[in-house]
């Protein structure tokens, strides 16, 4: 009876465990073929990522972990010069426009295939123009890059930079917009806007995204996206926060020279960095630059970007007049010791701006000098205005690429301003935590932020900035150049002609800095990513678009 | 016994229908919210306006938190905004709920192995030097931190030795089979025993750092629980009977001890999430306590509030469990 009670459980657990034995199987395929079989390396370049991947449909990705993931399965027609901002040919070979600038003539490449065996051509193009095009309303508010760079979807054509799309013949295709714009086609190198498989994308339903609580929930497609890129979604292991791609071996170009790329998730960055210690990562993105030289002692690569940011300190006249006063914006910019901010709070290889823009984006004013450290005068400037009470505020919680310590870097810039006589009344809100929403909604005078570009267009940084009257930063309604800024720098944007445009946009560089002043441009620094020993092939993007296809683990 | 069951869960959905609305004005309330987490510095005030309007942000907030209770009586909580953005909260619980089970287990696991028998025969050989050097033991277990100890642990023992991995479930490069989430339980089931040995070694340091507190707090109440009893005179009796050590041990010591031990074991199961957040934090272990630690710093409502909404339904099912345990063990409790 005692027997017969105490093994009951026993004999429960024994068949239960027995009865999930023989339903469960391995899913490991034993047939001992080697996917570097086509001729390519075998080793496996384990990435070490910050977050979890949104999606695996690019389409509706805002965040750089998404899109270092997506970035090596998809492409775009226009793709990027490995370690630079410049555009390539990727999957159109060249490209036209009319004498409008509104109608862009693609030549496409031959012999692409999506990795899910579908012609790459004319007619796949159009179908993903007019899926992007055509977004249900959560839609629309998921495809945030759509909406930052050609401005309305379907419903609301009449406002959309977006006109159609034209198949001439298989490999030509037409791409219309309704006014010529320094971004186009430049943009279409984003990865949001690269090319997916229609047939796939009917199959799941991809434009079935909805609002449900505070967030998106996807359609299946965009957990199996499929593109034309060098490697193909192996498997997301939610449980094991792990990604696995494998080399696509039918890939139109050169064929990936590792077989495998894993992204393993690891929120935390020291927990980052011991991993590459402990050689368990091959790499990782964004390390301290409080580490960089300890991480190389180490024998590891960091492999420093150009950079392709500014960090700036916005100045907004709506709850302070005296702000839109230049002399008084001009002073404020003259008591910061940038050269001194430079050296001590920011990484190798940081510079001081000149303008609100880095010099890797066309349109860069190479005349202008920046502003002199010129205390006295800076003071001098704010007693003749009456004095200045400053509602300063920078964020915690938060490091970025171009504001890698906030705290620090607020500390040094606030010291500069007392020291020449301004009264600063500091607030720190936490980056998610009021910062941002307290940019947005005016609450203070000044404040740190910064931007780092998504493609070689002055556009995507001063037109960004400035270029909207009611949706910007900076107070623009209170500012006398407002409106002029505005249009002006609309008028550059629509410059067909490249040299004219860049002219303009240098012209406009200067007027910001010597007349207007909206922002005080600080500097620019460049972020880096780490690789392991034994890891070549890397190629730094100023854009921090890496490839991995070109990586190789110790030699294989 | 059903009618005390039955009560203690109709007091369970109180509780959590007064936490869900201390929870969602809470989180509310808070300066940020989803809409900056999503867009961060590229947010403009037209498309943050978008995206509250589709998110139902710009309605009252009764209004929407009558949306909240209607989806959530539907089991929708929402899909997660940021720890695994589009995947619906409740999905991101079970999904990561094996992980921390098997994480507890483990600690629990080691705090009650060390804990217990450390603790009986300390108290067996009171004042001994194995009774002090445990008390002392013990208390290192109690007063450091477990992020410290974490980060300690790891640092000797996966990055300086090298003997097991830093952070993670599974080694990046082992192809497991996902059958119950379990990573140790499918890997014998599918018998693919690398990979039940490699989530072994994962969750060797994660489970002795959780294991500390719930080890230390065990070995102590085991040992004056164990004190207490030597003292009473049913034990004197039955060594004046000339009962047998094994019997005494067993049947009049141990059981009689256990009873608060067992009250222990439950109240740490429940206080072993508290300790999740930072052990799996620092060990980046995909559990609960990670996606809390994550959820909170991101901002992630749907998952932050799936995620408190049952700790507390697990807290109180845990001591109710403990209850019927007691019960169990000590016949008396039955009658009262």
């Amino acid at each position: 009876m005692t027997f017969k009670r105490k093994a009951t459980p026993f004999a429960v657990l024994t068949v239960a465990a027995l009865a999930l034995t023989a339903c469960a199987q391995s899913d490991r395929d034993d047939s001992g073929s080697d996917s570097g079989s086509s001729g390519g390396g075998t080793s496996t370049f384990t990435f070490g990522a910050a977050g979890a991947p949104k999606v695996m449909d690019p389409f509706y990705a805002t965040d750089g972990e998404t899109f270092r993931v997506t970035r090596q399965m998809f492409e775009g027609l226009v793709g990027i010069k490995a370690g630079s901002a410049e555009v390539e040919p990727e999957l159109a070979e060249k490209w036209e426009p009319d004498a409008s600038g509104t109608n862009w003539t693609f030549t496409l490449r031959e012999g692409v295939k999506f990795t899910d065996g579908e012609p790459f051509n004319a007619d796949a193009v159009c179908k993903n123009f007019t899926r992007m095009f055509d977004q249900n309303p959560a839609g629309q508010v998921a495809a945030e890059y759509w909406a930052t760079t050609f401005g309305a979807f379907k419903a609301k054509a009449a406002e959309s930079l977006y006109k159609g799309c034209e198949v001439k013949d298989e490999k030509t295709v037409v791409l219309s917009v309704t006014r010529p714009t320094s971004g186009f086609p430049t943009f279409l190198s984003l990865d949001a806007l690269s090319m997916q498989s229609p047939k796939a994308m009917d199959a799941g339903k991809a434009n079935d995204v909805v609002a449900q609580g505070e967030g998106f929930t996807y359609p299946a497609y965009s957990k199996a996206a499929v593109g034309t890129g060098p490697y193909k979604l192996d498997k997301y292991d939610e449980a094991n926060k792990t990604v696995t791609l494998v080399r696509n071996d039918d890939y139109w170009g050169d064929k990936a020279k590792n077989a495998k790329v894993v992204f393993k998730i690891i929120p935390d960055e020291s927990t980052r960095r011991q991993e590459l210690e402990a050689k368990s990562i091959n790499g990782y993105d964004l390390p301290n630059p409080a580490d960089w030289k300890g991480l190389e002692s180490a024998g590891n690569k960091v492999e420093v970007r150009k950079p392709f940011n500014v960090f700036y300190m916005g100045l907004n006249p709506t709850k302070n007049p005296k702000l839109t006063d230049i002399k008084v914006r001009k002073a404020i910019y003259q008591a910061l010791n940038r050269d001194e901010l430079v050296k001590t709070q920011l990484p190798e290889g940081a510079k001081v701006a000149t303008q609100m823009m880095p010099d890797t984006v066309s349109g860069y004013n190479k005349s202008l000098e920046a502003v002199k450290y010129d205390p006295a005068a800076a003071k001098a400037a704010i007693t003749a205005a009456g004095g200045l009470t400053l509602t300063f505020a920078y964020p915690s919680e938060v490091s970025r690429p171009y504001m890698p310590n906030p705290q620090k870097l607020y500390q040094a810039m606030a010291g500069d301003l007392e020291a020449a006589g301004i009264k600063v009344n500091t607030v720190t809100k936490p980056w998610n935590g009021g910062y941002l929403d307290g940019v947005d909604a005016n609450a203070f005078d000044a404040f740190l932020l910064g931007w780092t570009g998504d493609y070689d267009s002055a556009a995507n940084f001063i037109g960004t900035f400035f270029g909207n009257m009611d949706a910007n930063n900076f107070g623009l309604a209170k500012q006398s150049f407002g409106p002029t800024l505005v249009a002006d720098l609309a008028k550059a944007d629509s410059i067909v002609d490249e040299t004219e445009r860049d002219k303009a946009y240098e012209k406009l560089n200067q007027q910001i800095q010597e007349e207007y002043l909206p922002a005080l441009a600080i500097s620019h620094s460049p972020p880096a990513l780490v690789v392991g020993e034994g890891v070549e092939g890397i190629v730094a993007s100023p854009l921090t678009a890496e490839e991995f296809s070109g990586v190789t683990v110790g030699g294989k | 016994m059903l009618r005390f069951i039955v009560r203690r869960l109709v007091q369970m959905v109180g509780v959590l229908v007064v936490l869900s609305l201390l929870l969602f004005l809470w989180l509310r309330s808070l300066p940020g919210g989803t809409v900056s987490a999503i867009l961060g510095e590229r947010a403009t005030p037209q498309s943050r306006a978008a995206m509250e309007a589709q998110f139902g942000l710009d309605q009252p907030i009764w209004v929407q938190y009558g949306k909240f209770v209607g989806r959530v009586l539907q089991g929708d909580f929402g899909p997660s905004t940021s720890v695994l953005p589009g995947t619906d909260a409740l999905t991101i619980f079970f999904q990561r709920l094996p992980a921390t089970i098997e994480l507890s287990f483990f600690a629990m696991l080691i705090a009650i192995a060390l804990g217990i028998p450390l603790g009986y025969f300390a108290a067996r050989r009171r004042a001994s030097l194995l009774d002090n050097a445990s008390v002392i033991f013990s208390l290192v277990g109690i007063a450091i931190p477990v992020f410290f100890l974490a980060f300690l642990l790891k640092y000797v023992f996966a990055i300086k030795l090298g003997w097991l991995p830093v952070s993670g479930r599974q080694s990046g490069d082992v192809d497991a089979t996902r059958v119950t989430g379990f990573f140790v339980i499918d890997g014998l089931i599918t018998r693919e025993f690398d990979a039940s040995w490699d989530a072994l070694k994962h969750l060797v340091l994660p489970s002795i750092a959780l294991a500390s507190i719930p080890f230390a707090v065990i070995f102590r109440i085991t040992r004056a629980s164990v004190l207490d009893v030597l003292d009473e005179d049913y034990i004197r009796t039955a060594e004046s009977k000339g009962l047998t050590n094994r019997v005494i041990r067993g049947r009049h010591i141990l059981r009689n001890a256990m009873l608060p031990v067992t009250t222990t074991i439950g109240l740490q199961i429940g206080a072993l999430l508290a300790g999740a957040v930072l052990t799996e934090r620092v060990f980046s272990f995909g559990g609960l306590g990670e996606a809390l630690a994550l959820s909170f710093e991101r901002r992630d409502y749907p998952v932050l509030q799936v995620l408190i909404l049952a700790a507390a339904a697990i807290y109180v099912l845990v001591n109710l469990l403990v209850d019927i345990m007691y019960a169990v063990i000590d016949p008396r409790v039955r009658t009262r």
